[in-house]
């Protein structure tokens, strides 16, 4: 009988080509995920060493980051970003590459529209030059962020030189409390196990409350495992995997459906399988969170308070902690729900599908945007745009007073004209805290999609579990 | 790509964990579409004032490391965004290495794939040359990853463990893609396998 093995380690055993002895082994990619951020200079390197694109049948493309979310400023692009959107154009025309641009129907951020199309598929090895790679493994894919030259490497051999990662499991067992979301359970592993936790490690979430997941949160878990420094996040496919799956455009068809279907099902860690690090966390520990400082790993539940620098666990967190409330505006013991906001922004490919604007409207649903807000949601993918607007959500968020915008990255990172004002303090349902992430000088609060509405109908960090829904 | 065998160089003490890449090269700087040219947007946020005058607080507008070629942070460094940018910032403005407790794992494969070389050195380690670059004007440190060591001119000298095929890529300024392409063959025998 063979060895028991993880999830990973039976997804991981199937790509490896060869392993030479003067070489970390060799591992194949069935898919490439490219944007116009981080593959310019990869083509450029192609170019200049006479190469071609290996296979351009596993490689597709969109337009995300630099993008308008206004269809009045879609027009009138900065000259900048406009040419990075045409680099990526041209290079498609010149090596073969689907492009998915901004006429079609079916662009929109490059971690959703993988799922969303059925690029993404339990057991895939997949890549793309951004670190939210990580999203694709909620179907059970080995997925990873990769930089630019590592882009050029797959684009020439579909392969890359990996070193085996080590292996975690989080395993949540219990069922998570009402009005607690994936996003919630990721903010809190984070703060668990800290930014640097999953470094060198691939994560398989496991147990009760993990499997209760549908897979919109699985990806947003998924999604934020880069934020505790992770190589990828998996977790193991199911019902609800093939459930998402079935029917879409590029999922399997007719037998070659019924033949992915039966090796899909032995993507499973085997009993007795060994992984690297174990964590076991109770579900209903977790609470609805609000990161207050600047990275994702600085969070605490929506009913805490603002932590105090001089109780830290070390000279150098403290340091870090003050630090952070400084940038943030902050003073040590504030409550959280004291803390009043600017922006709320609904979006990023952590918090922009279907699932999490239906949770944001039910919270808006008969209430308005606080006189002091300026709220906005911008949806994953045009397609999730117009499956929103089929079920009316723009019209609850559009009466409440939020801005419904077109697809993209937009204000998850600020490369488009969606940016924070200095001093501005945004509740956002995206992945990222830093300082000057969402624009120079702003302060952003991760929170979840339900939160974040809840945020800006009050004005302040509010409690969702006490919400009086209309 | 540069060879990096050994390397003397002034040392910056950034004395800060969790550095991530958008403090390293902030987005707005992203939509060049050259690999070229990043250096003088390194730690944008940081080391200039919103009205783009040199922020004096900022470690590395301090006249004595002006000319730094080695930089030592604190523990995660690199975390965050997948950006290539960060490497090649830190490459163009003239950094050689980075020396710090840990790295995040993609910044960590960027670097090498753009010769600058990540030493992972204790905590204690770094903490000593922390405080032996705010101390001593003038600090250098020499970096020999031949012998995998660090040393300085006071009796310092610590060694570090690399991943042995981005040691050799280092050393040698060797292209991996070249190196991968030798096992077209085997690479070619897989997708057929795959297909079948």
């Amino acid at each position: 009988m063979s060895k028991p093995r993880t999830l990973f380690e039976k997804v991981w055993d199937a790509h490896v080509i060869c392993e030479p002895s003067d070489q970390p082994p060799l591992i194949y990619i069935d898919l490439h995920l490219v944007h116009e951020v981080t593959s310019p200079q990869a083509f450029d390197g192609l170019r200049a060493a006479g190469r071609k694109v290996r296979r351009p049948e596993r490689t597709i493309a969109t337009v995300d980051h630099n993008n308008p979310t206004t269809p009045l400023e879609l027009t009138v692009l900065e000259p900048i970003s406009a040419k990075q959107m045409e680099t990526l154009r041209k290079n498609c025309r010149e090596f073969g590459i689907q492009l998915f641009d901004m006429g079609s129907d079916d662009r929109g951020i490059v971690h959703v529209i993988g799922p969303e199309l059925g690029f993404t598929q339990p057991g895939k090895t997949i890549v793309c030059g951004d670190s939210h790679t990580s999203t694709h493994g909620a179907f059970g894919a080995l997925a990873f962020g990769i930089g630019t030259s590592e882009v050029e490497h797959v684009l020439a051999t579909q392969c890359l030189p990996q070193q085996k990662p080590r292996t975690m499991q989080i395993n949540v067992k219990g069922k998570l409390p009402a009005g607690v979301s994936a996003k919630d359970l990721a903010l809190g592993i984070i703060g668990k196990i800290g930014t640097d936790g999953g470094t060198g490690h691939v994560l398989e979430f496991t147990g009760e409350a993990i499997r209760a997941l549908s897979m919109e949160g699985r990806m947003t878990l998924c999604n934020m495992s880069i934020e505790a420094g992770a190589r990828a996040g998996m977790v193991a496919p199911d019902d609800t995997t093939i459930a998402y799956l079935r029917g879409r455009s590029h999922a399997p068809q007719g037998a070659a459906w019924d033949k992915a279907l039966a090796y899909w099902n032995t993507l499973h860690t085997d009993p007795g399988a060994q992984y690297d690090r174990v964590v076991e966390i109770d579900a209903g520990s977790f609470a609805p969170y609000v990161t207050w400082g600047t990275n994702p790993g600085m969070v605490v539940p929506v009913t805490g308070e603002v932590p105090d620098p001089s109780i830290s666990a070390s000279e150098a967190d403290r340091r870090a902690a003050e630090r952070a409330l400084q940038y943030m505006g902050l003073s040590p013991r504030m409550p959280i729900q004291t803390i009043t906001i600017d922006r709320v922004f609904i979006g990023s490919c952590t918090n922009s599908r279907l699932e999490d604007l239906r949770a944001a409207a039910k919270v808006v649903k008969g209430y308005r945007v606080n006189s002091h807000v300026q709220a906005m949601v911008v949806p994953g993918s045009q397609k999730i745009k117009q499956e929103a607007e089929n079920e009316g959500l723009d019209r609850i968020f559009t009466e409440a007073g939020f801005e419904w915008r077109e697809s993209g990255c937009s204000m998850c990172l600020a490369m488009n004209p969606d940016v924070l004002q200095p001093g501005e303090r945004c509740a956002s349902t995206s992945n990222r805290n830093f300082e000057g992430r969402q624009g120079r000088d702003g302060r952003t609060h991760l929170v979840s999609p339900a939160m974040a509405a809840a945020a800006a109908v009050t004005g302040h960090f509010t409690d969702v579990r006490q919400w009086e829904f209309k | 790509m540069q060879p990096f065998r050994q390397h003397t160089g002034i040392v910056v003490p950034l004395d800060r964990p969790n550095v991530d890449t958008d403090q390293i090269i902030p987005k707005q700087f992203l939509k060049r579409i050259e690999r070229t040219g990043f250096g003088q947007f390194l730690f944008n946020d940081w080391r200039f004032t919103p009205d783009g005058k040199p922020n004096p607080e900022f470690v590395l507008n301090a006249p004595r490391y002006k000319s730094a070629s080695i930089l030592v942070a604190a523990k995660n460094f690199g975390c965050g965004s997948s950006r290539e940018h960060a490497p090649w910032a830190l490459a163009d403005y003239g950094f050689r290495a980075i020396i710090a407790p840990s790295f995040a794992d993609i910044f960590s494969n960027n670097c090498g794939k753009n010769g600058l070389l990540t030493v992972v050195l204790t905590e204690a380690e770094v903490n000593e040359l922390l405080k032996r670059a705010q101390q001593t004007e003038g600090y250098k440190l020499t970096i020999d990853l031949e012998r995998k060591q660090v040393t300085d001119d006071q009796g310092f000298r610590a060694s570090f463990g690399i991943d042995e095929f981005r040691r050799r890529c280092l050393l040698d300024g060797l292209d991996d893609i070249g190196l991968t392409l030798r096992h077209e063959a085997e690479i070619a025998a897989y997708e057929q396998a795959q297909a079948g």
